[in-house]
Protein backbone atom coordinates (compact mmCIF):
# COMPACT_ATOMS: atom_id res chain seq x y z
CA UNK A 1 0.00 0.00 0.00
CA UNK A 2 2.36 2.66 1.15
CA UNK A 3 5.64 3.28 -0.62
CA UNK A 4 9.07 3.93 0.73
CA UNK A 5 9.06 7.57 1.74
CA UNK A 6 6.34 7.30 4.38
CA UNK A 7 8.28 4.89 6.66
CA UNK A 8 11.34 7.16 6.40
CA UNK A 9 9.33 10.25 7.34
CA UNK A 10 7.63 8.32 10.14
CA UNK A 11 10.99 7.20 11.52
CA UNK A 12 12.28 10.78 11.37
CA UNK A 13 9.24 12.02 13.26
CA UNK A 14 9.66 9.25 15.88
CA UNK A 15 13.30 10.23 16.41
CA UNK A 16 12.36 13.94 16.72
CA UNK A 17 9.60 13.29 19.26
CA UNK A 18 11.85 10.96 21.29
CA UNK A 19 14.61 13.56 21.43
CA UNK A 20 12.01 16.15 22.45
CA UNK A 21 10.84 13.93 25.32
CA UNK A 22 14.46 13.56 26.47
CA UNK A 23 14.94 17.36 26.38
CA UNK A 24 11.71 17.82 28.36
CA UNK A 25 12.90 15.31 30.96
CA UNK A 26 16.17 17.25 31.20
CA UNK A 27 14.24 20.47 31.89
CA UNK A 28 12.02 18.64 34.38
CA UNK A 29 15.10 17.38 36.23
CA UNK A 30 17.07 20.62 36.04
CA UNK A 31 14.38 23.08 37.07
CA UNK A 32 15.35 25.49 38.56
CA UNK A 33 11.95 27.07 39.29
CA UNK A 34 8.53 25.51 39.82
CA UNK A 35 7.19 27.19 36.69
CA UNK A 36 9.91 25.42 34.66
CA UNK A 37 8.79 22.05 35.95
CA UNK A 38 5.11 22.74 35.25
CA UNK A 39 6.03 23.85 31.73
CA UNK A 40 8.11 20.71 31.24
CA UNK A 41 5.22 18.45 32.31
CA UNK A 42 2.81 20.33 30.03
CA UNK A 43 5.16 19.93 27.06
CA UNK A 44 5.69 16.28 27.97
CA UNK A 45 1.93 15.73 27.71
CA UNK A 46 1.81 17.38 24.27
CA UNK A 47 4.75 15.26 23.10
CA UNK A 48 3.01 12.14 24.39
CA UNK A 49 -0.03 13.09 22.27
CA UNK A 50 2.23 13.44 19.22
CA UNK A 51 3.79 10.04 19.98
CA UNK A 52 0.35 8.40 20.25
CA UNK A 53 -0.70 9.92 16.91
CA UNK A 54 2.51 8.64 15.29
CA UNK A 55 1.87 5.16 16.69
CA UNK A 56 -1.64 5.34 15.26
CA UNK A 57 -0.21 6.11 11.81
CA UNK A 58 2.45 3.39 12.11
CA UNK A 59 -0.02 0.64 13.07
CA UNK A 60 -2.95 2.00 10.98
CA UNK A 61 -5.33 1.84 13.90
CA UNK A 62 -7.50 4.70 15.08
CA UNK A 63 -8.22 3.27 18.52
CA UNK A 64 -5.32 5.16 20.09
CA UNK A 65 -6.97 8.54 19.50
CA UNK A 66 -9.27 8.17 22.47
CA UNK A 67 -6.17 8.04 24.65
CA UNK A 68 -4.74 11.11 22.92
CA UNK A 69 -7.95 13.08 23.44
CA UNK A 70 -8.11 12.03 27.08
CA UNK A 71 -4.45 12.95 27.59
CA UNK A 72 -5.02 16.41 26.08
CA UNK A 73 -7.89 17.14 28.46
CA UNK A 74 -6.22 15.70 31.58
CA UNK A 75 -2.95 17.49 30.77
CA UNK A 76 -4.67 20.85 30.52
CA UNK A 77 -6.59 20.33 33.76
CA UNK A 78 -3.39 19.22 35.50
CA UNK A 79 -1.48 22.28 34.34
CA UNK A 80 -4.23 24.61 35.52
CA UNK A 81 -4.37 22.80 38.87
CA UNK A 82 -0.61 23.09 39.37
CA UNK A 83 -0.71 26.81 38.53
CA UNK A 84 -3.61 27.41 40.90
CA UNK A 85 -1.69 25.61 43.61
CA UNK A 86 1.36 27.81 43.01
CA UNK A 87 -0.73 30.97 42.99
CA UNK A 88 -3.00 30.38 45.95
CA UNK A 89 -1.48 27.53 47.94
CA UNK A 90 -4.72 25.61 47.43
CA UNK A 91 -6.67 24.14 44.50
CA UNK A 92 -10.32 24.09 45.59
CA UNK A 93 -11.02 27.03 47.86
CA UNK B 1 -3.65 9.96 -5.81
CA UNK B 2 -2.05 7.56 -3.38
CA UNK B 3 1.45 8.83 -4.19
CA UNK B 4 0.32 12.42 -3.81
CA UNK B 5 -1.23 11.69 -0.43
CA UNK B 6 1.92 9.89 0.67
CA UNK B 7 4.10 12.84 -0.30
CA UNK B 8 1.80 15.22 1.58
CA UNK B 9 1.76 13.00 4.69
CA UNK B 10 5.53 12.62 4.65
CA UNK B 11 6.09 16.36 4.29
CA UNK B 12 3.70 17.13 7.14
CA UNK B 13 5.33 14.51 9.37
CA UNK B 14 8.81 15.89 8.73
CA UNK B 15 7.68 19.48 9.32
CA UNK B 16 5.78 18.48 12.48
CA UNK B 17 8.67 16.48 13.93
CA UNK B 18 11.08 19.34 13.25
CA UNK B 19 8.79 21.86 14.93
CA UNK B 20 8.31 19.61 17.98
CA UNK B 21 12.08 19.19 18.28
CA UNK B 22 12.66 22.95 17.93
CA UNK B 23 10.10 23.70 20.64
CA UNK B 24 11.61 21.27 23.12
CA UNK B 25 15.12 22.44 22.26
CA UNK B 26 14.01 25.97 23.09
CA UNK B 27 12.55 24.70 26.37
CA UNK B 28 15.88 23.13 27.26
CA UNK B 29 18.19 25.88 26.03
CA UNK B 30 16.68 29.34 26.58
CA UNK B 31 17.87 31.25 29.66
CA UNK B 32 14.77 32.25 31.69
CA UNK B 33 11.21 31.10 32.32
CA UNK B 34 9.55 33.82 30.25
CA UNK B 35 11.69 32.97 27.23
CA UNK B 36 11.26 29.23 27.80
CA UNK B 37 7.48 29.72 27.53
CA UNK B 38 7.85 30.64 23.84
CA UNK B 39 9.08 27.25 22.64
CA UNK B 40 6.40 24.82 23.84
CA UNK B 41 3.46 27.18 23.40
CA UNK B 42 4.14 28.06 19.78
CA UNK B 43 6.48 25.61 18.07
CA UNK B 44 5.34 22.41 19.78
CA UNK B 45 1.65 23.20 19.29
CA UNK B 46 2.26 23.85 15.59
CA UNK B 47 4.23 20.59 15.28
CA UNK B 48 1.50 18.53 16.92
CA UNK B 49 -1.03 20.24 14.65
CA UNK B 50 1.00 19.20 11.60
CA UNK B 51 1.20 15.58 12.83
CA UNK B 52 -2.57 15.52 13.41
CA UNK B 53 -3.25 16.91 9.91
CA UNK B 54 -0.98 14.16 8.52
CA UNK B 55 -3.06 11.61 10.42
CA UNK B 56 -6.26 13.17 9.05
CA UNK B 57 -4.94 12.66 5.49
CA UNK B 58 -3.57 9.17 6.21
CA UNK B 59 -6.65 7.44 7.57
CA UNK B 60 -9.14 8.11 4.73
CA UNK B 61 -6.55 7.23 2.06
CA UNK B 62 -4.74 4.21 3.53
CA UNK B 63 -6.81 3.09 6.50
CA UNK B 64 -10.21 3.23 4.86
CA UNK B 65 -11.82 4.86 7.89
CA UNK B 66 -12.49 8.42 8.87
CA UNK B 67 -12.67 9.73 12.42
CA UNK B 68 -13.12 13.23 13.74
CA UNK B 69 -10.87 12.65 16.74
CA UNK B 70 -7.89 14.40 15.16
CA UNK B 71 -9.93 17.52 14.55
CA UNK B 72 -11.12 17.46 18.15
CA UNK B 73 -7.59 17.02 19.50
CA UNK B 74 -6.28 19.83 17.27
CA UNK B 75 -9.05 22.18 18.34
CA UNK B 76 -8.56 21.35 22.00
CA UNK B 77 -4.79 21.79 21.87
CA UNK B 78 -5.00 25.09 20.01
CA UNK B 79 -7.57 26.35 22.51
CA UNK B 80 -5.79 25.24 25.68
CA UNK B 81 -2.13 26.04 24.87
CA UNK B 82 -2.47 29.85 25.28
CA UNK B 83 -4.56 29.45 28.43
CA UNK B 84 -2.04 27.18 30.13
CA UNK B 85 0.85 29.44 29.05
CA UNK B 86 -0.97 32.42 30.54
CA UNK B 87 -1.55 30.53 33.79
CA UNK B 88 2.12 29.53 34.05
CA UNK B 89 3.29 33.09 33.32
CA UNK B 90 0.92 34.53 35.90
CA UNK B 91 2.02 32.07 38.58
CA UNK B 92 5.64 32.83 37.79
CA UNK B 93 5.12 36.63 37.89
CA UNK B 94 3.36 36.36 41.24
CA UNK B 95 6.07 34.19 42.76
CA UNK B 96 8.78 36.52 41.49
CA UNK B 97 6.90 39.61 42.70
CA UNK B 98 6.43 38.19 46.16
CA UNK B 99 10.04 37.20 46.56
CA UNK B 100 9.41 33.45 46.41
CA UNK B 101 11.93 31.86 43.99
CA UNK B 102 13.41 35.31 43.48
CA UNK B 103 16.96 34.19 42.90
CA UNK B 104 17.08 31.47 40.29
CA UNK B 105 20.39 29.99 39.31
CA UNK B 106 20.43 31.77 35.97
CA UNK B 107 20.24 35.21 37.69
CA UNK B 108 17.36 36.51 35.59
CA UNK B 109 14.43 37.92 37.55
CA UNK B 110 11.23 38.26 35.53
CA UNK B 111 9.52 41.02 37.45
CA UNK B 112 6.97 43.50 36.22
CA UNK B 113 8.19 47.10 35.85
CA UNK B 114 6.93 49.62 38.37
CA UNK B 115 3.62 51.20 37.31
CA UNK B 116 3.63 54.96 36.81
CA UNK B 117 0.56 55.48 39.02
CA UNK B 118 0.30 55.47 42.78
CA UNK B 119 -1.36 52.07 43.10
CA UNK B 120 0.24 48.76 42.28
CA UNK B 121 -0.63 46.51 39.33
CA UNK B 122 -4.15 45.12 39.48
CA UNK B 123 -2.96 41.51 39.50
CA UNK B 124 -1.12 42.21 42.76
CA UNK B 125 -4.27 43.64 44.34
CA UNK B 126 -3.37 47.28 43.77
CA UNK B 127 -6.66 48.29 42.17
CA UNK B 128 -8.66 48.14 45.37
CA UNK B 129 -8.61 51.48 47.14
CA UNK B 130 -9.36 50.04 50.56
CA UNK B 131 -6.64 47.43 50.64
CA UNK B 132 -3.13 48.64 51.16
CA UNK B 133 -0.93 47.22 48.42
CA UNK B 134 1.22 44.45 49.87
CA UNK B 135 4.93 44.98 49.68
CA UNK B 136 6.21 42.87 46.86
CA UNK B 137 9.90 42.19 46.66
CA UNK B 138 11.42 40.91 49.84
CA UNK B 139 8.34 39.88 51.76
CA UNK B 140 8.22 36.15 52.35
CA UNK B 141 4.59 35.92 53.40
CA UNK B 142 1.99 34.31 51.17
CA UNK B 143 -1.34 35.72 50.18
CA UNK B 144 -3.99 34.56 52.71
Amino acid sequence: MTGTILPIALGFAFVCVSLSILLNLFRLWRGPLSADRILAVDTLTINAIAMIVLFGIAYTTSSYFEAALLLAMVGFVGTVAYCKFLLRGDIVE
Amino acid sequence: MSLLAEIAISGLLVVGGTFILVGSWGLAKLPSVMTRLHGPTKATTLGVGACLIASMIYFPVFGGTYSAHELLITLFLFLTAPVSANMIAKAHIHRQGRGIDANPSDDIIDGLPSPQTASDWATFGGADEGDPAPTRVGSKERKP
